[in-house]
C-alpha cells in the first residue's frame, strides 16, 4: 500500500514539475483508464467527423474547394490515426478501441451526428467546429501525457488552416447573392449552440474534470474554453456580417467578457444518448467500411505471408 | 501492440526531413508488409513536405525507402499550397484566425 | 478543324480522364478500408484533381473564351465531356477500385513520360510533374493488384472479376480519330501504338506477379473521345455541377 503511495506522489511530482509522462512510466491505473478513454473518443471523433464533411465532397462548387475539402477531410484521418496510434502506447489494439466504436459501447463528439444540409455547412463547420476543436487541441499540446501531447502538436499544425478555410466559405457566401448570405445565416443558426456543446458540460458538472485538471491531462476549464471561443467567435461573424443567434448576447464591460443565453443541456444529453439526427447513419456508414474492408485487409496480410515465405526460401 | 495475427502489423515510423538531418520518430501506422508501411507513411506523415526519407521499423527489423524515390515520393505535395494558412485571403480586421 | 480546335479538344481529353477519375476516388474518401488507405486514395485524388486543373486551364487558354477553370468543369453537358469510359465507371468493391487505377495507370505513366517531349510546352511542363505522380500511383494500384491476386481465394476472384469487367474500356484508352492523329502529326500527342505497348508489358508484367489472366480483346468500348458516354457519367454531372447550376453566376 505504502508502495502504490510512494508511486503515485512521484508521479504527481513528475506532473507537478511539468515533466511529461511516457509510455513505460508507471502511471496510476485511472490515470491510464482515463487517457485511453479520451484519447480515443478523440480519435473516433476525428474519423466520424469525416463524414458530415465528406458529404459535400462530390458537390464542391469549385476546384479549388473541391481541393482544399479533400484535403481538409483527409487530414481528420490523419489525426484519427495519429490519435488511435497514442492510444496504443497505453496498451490498447486498434482493433479494440474501434471494434468499441462499432459497436456503439465508445462515444465520439456529438457534434458530427449533426446533418451538412447545405454547402454553407462546410464553411460553418471548418470555422465553428474545427474552431471549437483547436481551443482543445492548443489546450492538450502540453497535456502530461507524452504521445498524446506530440500527437496534438502535429495535429495543431494541420489543424491550422482547417478553421480558415471554413471561415473564407463563410465570408465569401456573406458577401454573395442573398441566397448565398442566407444559406451562410442558416448554417451558422444551425451550428452555432452545437458548437458551444462540444466543450462538454459546464464545470460543476463534468464528471471527469477534477481529476483530469489535478493529472494535467486538461488544463483548462470546459467553461474557461468556451468563453474564449465565444468571445473571438462572436468578433468574427461581426467581420463578415453575419449573426449569432443569441438574443442574450452581449457584452460585458465588468467582465470584459460576452454574456450569453442558455445551452439546451437536455438536446446535448439527447444526441449522447444516441437521438441526434445522424447517430445511426454515422455508426452505419463506419460499419459499412470496416465490414466491406475486411477481405482487403485480409487479402494484404495474406500475401504478406507468402512473401515472406518465398524470401525466407530463397 | 495486437497480438492477434488478423491484424496488420503495427510499424513505427521515422522521417527524414532534409538530408543531413536524423531520420525522426514520427508515429506509427499499421501495415501488411514493409513496402505497405513505407506507403503508408508517406501517404500519413509526408502530406505537407516534412519528409525526403523515410524507415518504417517493425519489432524486429529495420526497413528504408530508396533515395531513387524521392522525387516521386515527395515532389507531388509540392503544389498543394492550399493546406497552408497563408492561402487564405481572410477578410482585414478578424482576429485569432 | 483547326490546329487550335484540335488542341483543345486534346487537351479536354486529358483533363477529363483525371477530373472524372478524381471525383470517383473522392467518393472513397471517409469509407477506405483501412484508416491509412483511405488517406492514400485521397492522395491520389489530389494528384489528380490538380493536374486536371491545370489542363483544364490551359485548355481554357486556347480556346480564348474566357472559360476558366471551373466553367469548364462545371458548366459543360455530358456530351461535351471526352473522358474515356473507363474512368466513370463507378467504384465497385476495391478491386474494381485498383483494377480501374490500374488499367488507368499503365497507360497514364507512359503518356506522361511521352509528353515531356511534347512540342507543345505547356503540355511538356504539366506532364512534368504528373510524371512523378504517377510512377507512384502506378506502384500503388500495381502493389494491391499484385495483393489481390495473390492473396486470398476471395480476393483473387473479385481481382480477376473487376479485371474481366473493367477491360472492356481499355479500348477507348487507345482510339486514334483524326483530332489525335492531327496532334501525332504536329509534334503534340505521342502515337497510342507506343502507349499500347508500354501498357501492354507493364499489365503483363503485374498480372503475372498477381497469378490474374488477362482478359482476351472481345467487344471493346469507345466513344468516351466523342462525349458518348455511358449512363453513369450525367450522375457524376449532376452530383458535381449542381452548385453551379443551381446558382448560376454565383462566386464560391
Ligand atoms: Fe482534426
Ligand atoms: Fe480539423
Ligand atoms: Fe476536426
Amino acid at each position: 500500500m505504502t508502495d502504490v503511495k510512494n508511486l503515485e506522489d512521484l508521479f504527481q511530482a513528475k506532473i507537478d514539475a511539468e515533466q511529461k509522462i511516457e509510455p513505460k512510466d508507471w502511471m496510476p491505473e485511472k490515470y491510464r483508464k482515463n487517457l485511453i478513454r479520451q484519447i480515443s473518443q478523440h480519435a473516433h471523433s476525428e474519423v466520424v467527423g469525416m463524414l458530415p464533411e465528406g458529404n459535400w465532397i462530390g458537390r464542391a462548387p469549385s476546384l479549388r474547394r473541391k481541393a482544399i475539402l479533400l484535403a481538409k477531410v483527409q487530414d481528420e484521418a490523419g489525426h484519427g490515426l495519429y490519435l488511435y496510434s497514442a492510444a496504443e502506447t497505453l496498451g490498447t489494439s486498434r482493433e479494440q478501441t474501434i471494434d468499441d466504436l462499432l459497436s456503439g459501447k465508445a462515444k465520439y463528439s456529438s457534434i458530427f451526428n449533426y446533418p451538412t444540409l447545405s454547402w454553407a455547412d462546410i464553411g460553418a463547420v471548418g470555422w465553428l467546429v474545427d474552431g471549437a476543436a483547436i481551443m482543445n487541441q492548443v489546450m492538450l499540446c502540453r497535456t502530461s501525457y507524452g504521445p498524446y501531447a506530440r500527437a496534438m502538436v502535429r495535429i495543431c499544425k494541420e489543424e491550422s488552416f482547417h478553421q480558415r478555410q471554413g471561415y473564407e466559405i463563410m465570408a465569401v457566401l456573406a458577401q454573395g447573392t442573398p441566397e448565398q448570405k442566407e444559406m451562410a445565416q442558416d448554417a451558422l443558426n444551425r451550428w452555432w449552440w452545437p458548437s458551444l456543446m462540444m466543450f462538454g458540460p459546464t464545470d460543476a458538472n463534468s464528471p471527469h474534470s477534477a481529476e483530469s485538471m489535478k493529472w494535467k491531462i486538461k488544463r483548462q476549464s470546459n467553461d474557461e474554453l468556451r468563453q474564449t471561443f465565444i468571445d473571438r467567435t462572436v468578433q468574427q461573424a461581426e467581420v463578415i456580417g453575419l449573426s449569432i443567434p443569441d438574443p442574450d448576447l452581449k457584452w460585458n464591460e465588468a467582465t470584459q467578457h460576452y454574456d450569453w443565453g442558455a445551452i439546451d443541456w437536455a438536446e446535448f444529453n439527447n444526441v449522447v444518448a444516441g437521438n441526434g439526427p445522424c447517430n445511426k447513419e454515422r455508426l452505419t456508414a463506419r460499419n459499412k467500411a470496416h465490414d466491406e474492408g475486411a477481405w482487403v485487409r485480409e487479402a494484404a496480410l495474406a500475401h504478406a505471408a507468402k512473401k515472406a515465405k518465398k524470401k525466407q526460401a530463397a | 501492440m495486437s497480438n492477434n495475427p488478423n491484424n496488420w502489423p503495427l510499424w513505427e515510423i521515422f522521417i527524414q526531413s532534409k538530408r543531413g538531418l536524423e531520420h525522426k520518430h514520427v508515429g506509427s501506422l499499421h501495415a501488411a508488409d514493409p513496402q505497405m508501411a513505407i506507403e503508408n507513411a508517406r501517404d500519413v506523415y509526408t502530406r505537407r513536405q516534412e519528409g525526403q526519407s523515410i524507415w518504417v521499423v517493425p519489432a524486429e527489423a529495420i526497413s528504408a525507402s530508396q533515395p531513387d524515390d524521392a522525387a516521386m515520393l515527395f515532389d507531388p505535395a509540392d503544389d498543394k499550397t492550399y493546406r497552408h494558412p497563408t492561402f487564405y485571403t481572410m477578410p482585414e480586421g478578424a482576429k485569432y484566425i | 478543324m483547326s490546329q487550335t480546335n484540335a488542341l483543345f479538344t486534346y487537351t479536354l481529353r486529358l483533363a477529363d480522364d483525371l477530373l472524372i477519375l478524381s471525383h470517383r476516388l473522392g467518393e472513397w474518401c471517409g469509407h477506405g478500408p483501412v484508416l491509412e488507405e483511405d488517406i492514400a486514395l485521397t492522395n491520389r485524388a489530389l494528384d489528380h484533381i490538380g493536374e486536371a486543373r491545370n489542363l483544364l486551364t490551359y485548355a481554357g487558354e486556347l480556346e480564348g473564351k474566357g472559360r476558366t477553370e471551373d466553367d469548364l468543369a462545371f458548366l459543360r453537358p455530358e456530351r461535351q465531356f471526352l473522358n474515356t469510359k473507363l474512368v466513370e465507371q463507378p467504384n465497385g468493391d476495391y478491386a474494381h477500385t485498383i483494377v480501374r487505377s490500374f488499367l488507368f495507370d499503365a497507360y497514364h505513366l507512359p503518356l506522361a513520360e511521352a509528353l515531356l517531349k511534347s512540342s507543345d510546352a505547356q503540355l511538356a511542363a504539366i506532364a512534368g510533374k504528373a510524371v512523378k505522380e504517377a510512377q507512384y500511383h502506378l506502384r500503388h494500384s500495381s502493389d494491391w493488384l499484385i495483393r489481390f491476386g495473390d492473396g486470398t481465394e476471395e480476393s483473387h476472384q473479385r481481382a480477376q472479376a473487376a479485371l474481366d469487367n473493367l477491360w472492356t474500356f481499355t479500348g477507348d484508352l487507345f482510339t486514334q480519330d483524326e483530332v489525335h492523329q492531327a496532334m501525332v502529326k504536329a509534334g503534340v500527342a505521342p502515337d497510342l501504338a507506343k502507349i499500347k505497348a508500354a501498357f501492354d508489358a507493364t499489365v503483363d508484367t503485374v498480372l503475372s506477379e498477381a497469378t490474374l489472366n488477362r482478359p482476351t480483346d472481345g467487344f471493346m468500348a469507345s466513344g468516351g473521345r466523342q462525349g458518348k458516354h455511358g449512363e453513369q457519367l450525367g450522375f457524376i454531372l449532376a452530383e458535381m455541377q449542381y452548385l453551379q447550376r443551381a446558382y448560376p453566376g454565383a462566386t464560391w
